[in-house]
């Protein structure tokens, strides 16, 4: 089985870009200024892993960790 | 909107690039990127004594930290010109520095969410197809100016609850300040004050009658202190967003249809795979963004290595670090499924465009209405496209020919 993802936006880094949201809207979302946040504790559904990935590499800011549990 | 060469003071033709840039060269307006890769391949920052001297980052990674540092590097100016006036015309929060930019910044992101866009995007389908109705009979247009130039000025418009029908108006203003104000500086001036008052009178009719729009939206805002915003303030937010939010996302467009009427393969395949559209869009801002901002140094420092001094203006090239190779392979190419894309089309750091939303949302639908009505097309070789000069570049003469004609 493959590993366990969790993703966490880091907060001091976003700058509301939004394309992880637009790449993976199941596994983030955003507030009222736009700025992303991961839904839930983060822990990345099976099947989206991919998407999780994706919303990685596109963030301008490199604000977006993923981490294998 | 004529030739900007005939009336804006001369400068020197550039023989070294490397030692001399010039943005406002014409080799430079309308051909930039071999000059880019040019100074890339000499150095990560290039120096030019033009402007009262200006440095420029030629990399991703230079333009990354100079956006991310705000201590050395001020937003107070944001424009490179031949004058540097004392006096400055605020236009917050694209203006401010920390600590005054993030209040600032933070009234004007709530309007501009994609969720907020989803709601603007029906009126911006509508005036796409009321602007290809008006030629698509013709075979032929000027896409520049019957299609791209329109859409983000009534767009904006709409928003903020001014006539669209007042956009040449804007346009103008826009051209005086961006292009010509380089330049010359009581155009500048002149075009500013006429928004000032333009602005002033939107604001005193809803002081007594207000509406449901962002004017209104701004005039209600609260400061940290509980303060209604000073009309100043309000006034420079309005100037920033019609300033920033028209001949950006106009040249965004352009160049996108501009490389889709010059690729026949790129536009087969968009018409042919519409889910393609969120990927191509990104891709065609990494390779044609429009906006070059400036900063300027505040406290010495060093770029890459080279120490850069208080005083000077830096050129921060976000189309030029967007084509370089090291951060984007094939960077010269435009792949529109491009997987990894981190381009910085918008900025980098707390100045990400306000409106990034807003323009994605008006590229997307611009492009997706002219793919659906206008499916096969091409340049028209009797016309001449032309390029605008200095901060943003697009299109502003683009020839077309379509249906039977193409």
């Amino acid at each position: 089985m493959a590993a366990k993802l969790k993703i966490r936006v880091d907060q001091d880094k976003c700058q509301g870009h939004a394309r992880c949201k637009s790449l993976a809207p199941e596994l983030f979302e955003l507030d009222e200024y736009g700025n992303a946040h991961e839904v839930g504790d983060g822990t990345v559904p099976a099947g989206l892993e991919d998407k999780a990935w994706l919303a990685q590499t596109n963030c301008p800011e490199i604000a977006i960790e993923v981490t294998e549990e | 909107m004529s030739d900007a060469a005939s009336y804006l003071p001369k400068h020197p033709p550039v023989n070294d690039w490397v030692n001399d840039f010039d943005h406002t060269d014409p080799r430079w307006t309308e051909n930039p990127f071999p000059i880019w890769d040019e100074l890339r391949a000499s150095s990560p920052i290039v120096h030019t004594e033009r402007f009262l001297g200006c440095y420029m980052p030629t990399t991703y990674e230079a333009v990354r930290a100079i956006a991310n540092d705000t201590e050395h590097f001020s937003s107070r100016r944001i424009i490179v010109r031949d004058v540097r006036p004392e006096q400055l015309a605020k236009a917050p929060p694209i203006t401010s520095d920390p600590p005054e930019h993030k209040p600032a910044k933070q009234l004007l992101l709530p309007p501009f969410t994609p969720d907020a866009m989803k709601k603007l995007e029906p009126r911006v389908r509508a005036i796409c197809n009321e602007l290809i109705d008006e030629f698509i009979a013709d075979g032929k247009c000027d896409a520049a100016a019957r299609y791209t130039k329109h859409i983000p000025v009534r767009a904006i418009a709409h928003m903020l609850g001014i006539p669209e029908s007042d956009g040449d108006l804007f346009i103008q203003w826009i051209h005086d300040i961006l292009e010509r104000g380089i330049k010359d500086h009581e155009t500048l001036m002149k075009a500013a004050e006429a928004m000032d008052g333009y602005f002033a009178e939107h604001i005193e009719r809803r002081k007594t009658q207000p509406s449901d729009d962002l004017i209104t939206t701004l005039m209600n805002a609260r400061d940290k202190n509980g303060q209604p915003l000073q009309d100043e303030h309000v006034r420079g937010s309005l100037r920033l967003l019609l300033i920033a939010g028209i001949d950006t996302t106009w040249s965004a467009i352009g160049s996108s249809l501009w490389h889709l009427a010059r690729t026949p393969a790129d536009r087969e395949r968009l018409a042919r795979e519409p889910k393609l559209m969120p990927s191509a869009v990104e891709e065609l801002l990494r390779a044609y963004s429009p906006v070059t901002m400036a900063r300027e140094v505040v406290k010495e420092t060093s770029v890459s290595g080279c120490p850069v001094k208080p005083g000077n203006m830096v050129l921060l090239s976000f189309p030029a670090a967007n084509r370089d190779p090291v951060m984007f392979p094939d960077a010269d190419k435009v792949v529109l499924d491009r997987k990894e894309n981190r381009h910085a089309a918008f900025g980098l750091g707390i100045h990400r465009c306000v409106g990034s939303n807003l323009a994605r949302m008006e590229m997307t639908v611009a492009l997706e209405e002219w793919l659906k009505r206008i499916p096969d097309f091409r340049l028209d070789p009797a016309g001449k496209v032309t390029w605008s000069e200095g901060t943003v570049r697009g299109p502003r003469q683009l020839p077309m020919l379509f249906g039977q004609a193409a």
